[in-house]
C-alpha cells in the first residue's frame, strides 16, 4: 500500500518516524537553552512514558486504569530511596530518618536500595508484580469496566495513605528530598539537567520501542481483540484474563520505569505526586493525545503539560478550568484525540493530492471504509 | 462408533424458566447433525452448554468420553470444540488476515505471541481460499458485508481445526448462492475427521443438505432421525402447526388463515 496511506502496517514508516523523533529529542536541549526548561521537558518525557504504558492498557486493551500513580510512585520511591541513601555515608540512616525515628540502623526495608541496580529492578518489577496480582484477581472474576477503574483508583488512594501513615519509613507527607548528589553528579553542576534530560529521553525511546513491538505483535492484536470482544476471544481458545493482565503489567512496568527516572528530575518524591488526582490526569493526557495510537499518547502528555505550565505561569487560577474545558472539548469533538484529528487531516490531504495528480488511489480513509464491491 | 459428543439429561433453568429439560443427544465422529426447532426451542442454549457459555442446572456433557463440565470456555476450545455465533462476531478493527491468524495462533507458545506476524501462514492462506475471502484479505473486518463476516467467522473456526464444530444458524442472511456454497463446505468437512452440529431454521437448506436431524421443542428433544423420518413425524408437524396457530393469537382457524397453514405443512412435508 502507499506510504501516503495512514494506518497501514508499514514498518519502515514507523522506523523513520521513530528515528526522527529520537533526533528531535537529541536536539531539543540545545534549542531550549535554559537549564530550567530542559529540566521541565525531562519531567514531561517521564510523563510521556507513563502515557505510553497507559495507552497500551487503555487504548489497546480497553482497561481504564485510573491508578497509574501507584506504579509511577512505586518507581519514584524506589529510586528516591536510593538517592536518599546516596546523600549519606554507607550504612547510615537517611537524614529524615534520624529526625523522625529512633532507628539506630537502616531498616530491612531500606537495605536493598543501597544498590542502584536493585533499586532500578524494584522500580520496574514491583509494579509489574502488583499489577499481575491485581489483574488476575480482577479479570479472573470477570470484573469489568467501571469496577476495574474504581479499584485501580482506590489502590492509588491507599498507596498515598500508606506513605503518609508511615512517617518513620517514608518521611510521610513531606516525602523524600534533598538529592544534592545524583548518581555521583552534583545537582547544581552545569550540564546536570541536560544529562537528566538525556536519561529521560533514552527511557522514553526504550518504552516507545517496546510498546511498538508489543502492539504490532500477535499479542498486540490479541489485546485489541480482547478489548473489542472478550467473549469471542474466549471462544478462540484464549483466556482474556491473562491477556488483559499482561497488558496491565506492561503498563505498570513502564510507569515504574518512568517514576525511577522522574525521581532525580523532580528532586522530590512525595505522596501528593502519586495520589488519585495525578492518576486521573494521566488518563486525560492519553485521551487528549489520542488513545489507541502510541504517538498520540506521547503527544498528549507533552502538549497538555506544556499548556499547563504556559498557562499556569501567567494565570495560575485559570488552569484547572482550562484543563477541564480542554478535556471536554476533545472528548466531544475529537474522539480520536489530537492524533486522530491529525490523522484524518493527513488522510484528507493525501487524497486531495492524489486526486490532483490524477492517480486512481482509493482507500484513503484510515478507519472503516464502505465496500465498493462484494467479493 | 463411539460418540464424540454426549449430552446426558441436561437441563437449564433461567430464573425458574426451563430453557432445556433433560436433553439427551449423542453425535458420532464424522457426523453432520442438524438441530432444528421453532424460535425459543433452546437450540442456542444447548450449544451454549456444550461450549461452556451456560452451565447446566442438571446433567452432564461429555466430549470424547470425558466429562467437560468443569472446563472453562477457552479450555473447551483447546480440547477441540469450536463454535460460531448466531450473530457473527469478528474483530472489526483487525484485518481479515489478522482475524484468521489470531484464530490459528491459539496453540502458539506465549513467547512467540510477542513476535510480529511476518507473513500469511499456510493455514491462513488455505482458509482464505476456502472461504473465498482472498480478495479482501487486507481489509478491516468491519468493512465486510454481512455474508462475508459469516464466512470469516466460519474461516476462523476452520483454521483452528477443531474436532467438533457447532454452528449456530450459519446461513441466516446469506444469499442463495452463499447458502449452496456453505452447504457444500459442511459436507466436505463432515466427510473428513470433523464432526459438525448445525443449527438451522431454513427448511429448503435442510432438505438439501441434512442427513440426520434432531428436533428440539420447548427445551425437549421431540424427534430424531433422517430428514424424511422427521418430516413424517406427527409430533414435529404438530410442533410447527401449533406454533403457527399461536402466531394467530390462538384463534379458531379462519378461512383466511388456511393458506398459511398449508404453506407451513407444505414446507415441512414436501421432500427435496
Ligand atoms: N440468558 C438467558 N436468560 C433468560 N432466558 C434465556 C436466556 N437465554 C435464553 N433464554 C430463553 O431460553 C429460551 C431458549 O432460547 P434459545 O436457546 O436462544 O432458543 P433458540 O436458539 O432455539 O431460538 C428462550 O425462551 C429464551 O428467551
Ligand atoms: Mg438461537
Amino acid at each position: 500500500m502507499s506510504i501516503l496511506v495512514p494506518g497501514t502496517d508499514n514498518p519502515w514508516k514507523a522506523r523513520i518516524a521513530f528515528l526522527a523523533f529520537a533526533g528531535g529529542l537529541l536536539a531539543l536541549p540545545g534549542l531550549l537553552g535554559s537549564p530550567g526548561d530542559v529540566r521541565q521537558w525531562a519531567e514531561w518525557l517521564c510523563y510521556a512514558m507513563v502515557a505510553v504504558g497507559l495507552d497500551v492498557a487503555w487504548g489497546y486493551g480497553g482497561m481504564l486504569a485510573l491508578g497509574q500513580g501507584l506504579f509511577f510512585g512505586l518507581g519514584a520511591y524506589a529510586m528516591g530511596m536510593h538517592l536518599s541513601l546516596e546523600q549519606v555515608p554507607d550504612g547510615s540512616l537517611p537524614s529524615f530518618m534520624s529526625l523522625y525515628s529512633d532507628y539506630t540502623e537502616l531498616p530491612a526495608l531500606w537495605r536493598p536500595f543501597q544498590s542502584f541496580w536493585a533499586s532500578a529492578a524494584v522500580a520496574v518489577l514491583l509494579p509489574m508484580v502488583i499489577a499481575g496480582l491485581l489483574g488476575l484477581l480482577v479479570f479472573k472474576r470477570r470484573i469489568r469496566g467501571p469496577f476495574f477503574a474504581i479499584l485501580t483508583q482506590a489502590t492509588a488512594v491507599i498507596f498515598a495513605l500508606v506513605l503518609i501513615g508511615n512517617l518513620k519509613l517514608t518521611a510521610g507527607f513531606n516525602g523524600l528530598t534533598g538529592f544534592t548528589t545524583i548518581f555521583g553528579r552534583n545537582k547544581y553542576a552545569p550540564g546536570t539537567n541536560r544529562w537528566l534530560f538525556q536519561i529521560a529521553a533514552v527511557g522514553l525511546l526504550v518504552v516507545l520501542a517496546v510498546a511498538m513491538k508489543v502492539v504490532r505483535s500477535r499479542y498486540g492484536k490479541l489485546l485489541v481483540a480482547t478489548r473489542d470482544s472478550e467473549d469471542r476471544v474466549r471462544f478462540l481458545g484464549y483466556d482474556p484474563a491473562l491477556v488483559k493482565t499482561v497488558g496491565f503489567m506492561i503498563a505498570a512496568g513502564m510507569a515504574g520505569l518512568a517514576g525511577a527516572v522522574a525521581a532525580p528530575v523532580f528532586g522530590i518524591v512525595s505522596p501528593g505526586q502519586f495520589d488519585y488526582l495525578p492518576s486521573i490526569l494521566m488518563v486525560c493526557w492519553v485521551a487528549v493525545g489520542g488513545r489507541g495510537t502510541l504517538w498520540g499518547a506521547v503527544l498528549g502528555a507533552l502538549v497538555v503539560n506544556w499548556i499547563r505550565v504556559t498557562v499556569s505561569s501567567s494565570r495560575p487560577d485559570d488552569w484547572l478550568y482550562l484543563q477541564g474545558l480542554l478535556f471536554v472539548v476533545v472528548l466531544a469533538f475529537m474522539p480520536g484525540g489530537v492524533a486522530g484529528a491529525l490523522r484524518s487531516w493527513w488522510a484528507w490531504l493525501a487524497s486531495a493530492v492524489a486526486g490532483r495528480l490524477g492517480t486512481r488511489r482509493t482507500a484513503m480513509a484510515p478507519a472503516v471504509e464502505p465496500l465498493g464491491e462484494t467479493a | 462408533m463411539k460418540p464424540v459428543l454426549e449430552v446426558c439429561g441436561v437441563s437449564v433453568d433461567f430464573d425458574g424458566f426451563r430453557a432445556l429439560d433433560g436433553v439427551d443427544l449423542s453425535v458420532a465422529r464424522g457426523e453432520l447433525r442438524f438441530l432444528i426447532g421453532p424460535n425459543g426451542a433452546g437450540k442456542t442454549t444447548l450449544v451454549d452448554c456444550v461450549t461452556g457459555l451456560t452451565r447446566p442446572t442438571a446433567g452432564e456433557v461429555r466430549f470424547e468420553g470425558r466429562s467437560i463440565d468443569r472446563l472453562s470456555e477457552h479450555q473447551r476450545v483447546r480440547t477441540g470444540i469450536g463454535r460460531s455465533f448466531q450473530t457473527p462476531t469478528v474483530f472489526d478493527s483487525l484485518t481479515v488476515v489478522e482475524n484468521l491468524d489470531l484464530a490459528e495462533s491459539f496453540r502458539r507458545s506465549p513467547l512467540t505471541m510477542f513476535l510480529r506476524r511476518r507473513r500469511v501462514t499456510d493455514g491462513v492462506a488455505t482458509t482464505l481460499e476456502r472461504v473465498g475471502l482472498s480478495a479482501v484479505a487486507d481489509r478491516p473486518a468491519g468493512a465486510l458485508s454481512h455474508g462475508q463476516k459469516q464466512w470469516l467467522e466460519i474461516g476462523m473456526l476452520l483454521v483452528q481445526g477443531p474436532k467438533l464444530l457447532l454452528l449456530d444458524e450459519p446461513v441466516a442472511g446469506m444469499s442463495p448462492q452463499e447458502r449452496l456454497d456453505t452447504g457444500a463446505l459442511l459436507h466436505e468437512l463432515a466427510g473428513g475427521d470433523q464432526t459438525l452440529v448445525v443449527i438451522e431454521h431454513d427448511m429448503a437448506f435442510l432438505r438439501r443438505f441434512a442427513r440426520k436431524v434432531t428436533v428440539l421443542h420447548e427445551g425437549k428433544v421431540v424427534s430424531e432421525g433422517t430428514v424424511d423420518e422427521v418430516q413424517a413425524d406427527p409430533i414435529v408437524r404438530e410442533v410447527y402447526l401449533g406454533r403457527s396457530r399461536d402466531a394467530r393469537s390462538g384463534a379458531v382457524p379462519s378461512p383466511v388463515a388456511e393458506p398459511v397453514l398449508e404453506a407451513v405443512t407444505g414446507s415441512i412435508g414436501e421432500t427435496g
